[in-house]
């Protein structure tokens, strides 16, 4: 593991609290309430982020939206590159999501081969009528046609920095911050 | 975690730690089998092929599903229509198997050590799907999965073994892996089944189900192997069903909770009876599904991480 340091915070726990707020006024808005509505989280930081905008959601609307778990590992397209295996945790989608407006939520959204894994996991699950993805932090440098439908913050960086997303329920604090290797 | 190993062979030589991780991974692939699509494109362009000198339904079956659940390639090699009756060397049917791209070999064998063998000689992975009186890793894996799915651990668990435990395989693998885990293993059943210095393994040995199945958590009821008894170790099936076949009565020693699994297949009401075959202590149809999903674990950990570099003799 290469040693990081910390070179700047482009979000603190306010900032992330505000983006998600307006990333559910967002989903509700661009899909005229909840109506056949679910949110899909993406292990691990997608999850929380997923479990704040429903709750966001049902503050704004009443309504709770129905929330699932996505594990990705067994879709990823570099499995028999890696050394090591990825430990597989478990797909929790208690719903059907055939014909519903599927929310997919991550944390960064990066080169799109997450989302192309997630959205080949979803269509094994069901057909639903329409995915959108949702995510805190759009760091760029996209090698798949994937673009989100919900963005926090745009975050240009370069290819050898690397944005880590804390989270309360995860980390114990809420924060975003480009890091960088120590040479 | 990095599982390192080229092939499965048996649970004497796994870690506690391998074992876990097994059972962990074994958790989400039972989620796929719950689906409707049952697929998952993880193992995409590998092969498996299963090599069976024995007959089988269940643990062949169970591979090849689970291989295909991860879109691995299969095929499968009945001894009985291959080149085998030609007089061809297991050594040598391997090798064919190996060239033709098979990336994991599985094999069940006769003969104990048949598939250490055969992994020594070949480069692909290879899996012992049962070897002779020897081990049966998988089947093992999937009952220790099953017990702790049921019971919420291993650890501090009273595991009954009952039956012919000197013609098991399936024996021998449970007691290196639940001892390794932690349990307290038990061998119940006549004299004459008994292996000698079978207390070495870690385990107590009882010859009356009375004492044997006092206060367990778990039975693990084996299979009368009747083409194995042709040496006359017990005078009568009849007896042998009335001194050790599971029924009422016997299950009653046990806790109130107790669970009752089998590794298949039954042979009705002499081991065991149907009131407990089909009963609710039994789990013995999970554990025809559990199987499927340990496999996929393990062809998962074998198969999916980077290449095997050792090479073989």
């Amino acid at each position: 593991m290469v040693p990081l340091q910390e070179k700047a915070q482009i979000l603190d726990a306010e900032g992330i609290r505000r983006a998600l707020t307006r990333i559910a006024h967002e989903i509700l808005e661009k899909n005229k309430g909840t109506q056949d509505l679910v949110l899909i989280g993406i292990r691990r930081r997608g999850v929380p982020l997923a479990q704040r905008i429903a709750a966001k959601i049902k503050e704004i609307e009443g309504t709770a939206v129905p929330l699932g778990i996505l594990d990705i590992t067994l879709y990823r397209d570099d499995l028999s590159r890696l050394g090591y295996h990825p430990v597989i945790r478990k797909t929790e989608v208690p719903f059907s999501i055939t014909d519903k407006k599927v929310v997919l939520v991550d944390d960064v959204l990066f080169t799109g081969r997450t989302v192309r894994a997630a959205l080949d996991a979803l269509m094994d699950l069901g057909r639903p009528q329409l995915i959108q993805l949702a995510v805190l932090v759009d760091r760029g440098h996209r090698e798949l046609p994937i673009r989100a439908d919900f963005v926090g913050k745009n975050v240009p960086t370069s290819q050898r920095e690397i944005i880590s997303v804390h989270l309360q329920e995860v980390d114990g604090i809420d924060k975003v911050v480009i890091d960088e290797p120590i040479d | 975690m990095k599982f390192e190993r080229k092939d499965i062979l048996g649970l004497q030589d796994l870690s506690t730690e391998e074992i876990k991780l097994v059972l962990d991974t074994a958790e989400p692939m039972k989620e796929i089998l719950a689906r409707e699509i049952k697929k998952v494109p993880t193992l995409r362009g590998r092969s498996v092929v299963t090599l069976f000198y024995e007959p089988s339904t269940r643990t062949r079956t169970s591979f090849e599903l689970a291989a295909k659940y991860l879109s691995a390639d299969t095929a499968s090699i009945s001894v009985a229509t291959s080149s085998v009756q030609k007089g061809e060397s297991l050594r040598d049917t391997a090798k064919t198997i190996e060239v033709m791209g098979a990336d994991t070999i599985i094999i069940r064998h006769s003969v104990s050590g048949a598939p250490h063998f055969l992994a020594r000689m070949v480069n692909a992975r290879v899996i012992n799907a049962g070897d002779g009186a020897h081990e049966h890793p998988t089947q093992a894996l999937l009952d220790m999965f099953t017990i702790r799915e049921k019971k919420g651990r291993l650890a501090g668990l009273k595991v009954a073994i009952l039956g012919d435990i000197t013609h098991s395989r399936v024996a021998r693998s449970n007691i290196w892996g639940l001892t390794k885990m932690g349990a307290e293993v038990r061998v119940v059943g006549p004299p004459t089944l008994m292996p000698p210095f079978i207390q070495d393994l870690g385990v107590k040995a009882f010859y009356r189900c009375e004492e044997g199945l006092e206060n367990v958590d778990v039975i693990n009821v084996l299979r009368v192997q009747l083409e194995r008894q042709q040496k006359g170790l017990f005078p009568s099936i009849r007896e042998y069903t009335r001194l050790f076949g599971l029924d009422e009565t016997k299950l009653r020693y046990a806790k109130p909770d107790v669970l009752v699994l089998h590794p298949g297949p039954v042979n009705r009401g002499i081991e065991i009876s149907p009131e407990i075959q089909d009963g609710p202590h039994s789990a013995i149809n999970e554990q025809v599904t559990n199987g499927v999903a340990v496999r996929m674990a393990l062809l998962y950990l074998l198969m999916s991480g980077g290449e095997v570099h050792e090479i073989a003799s």
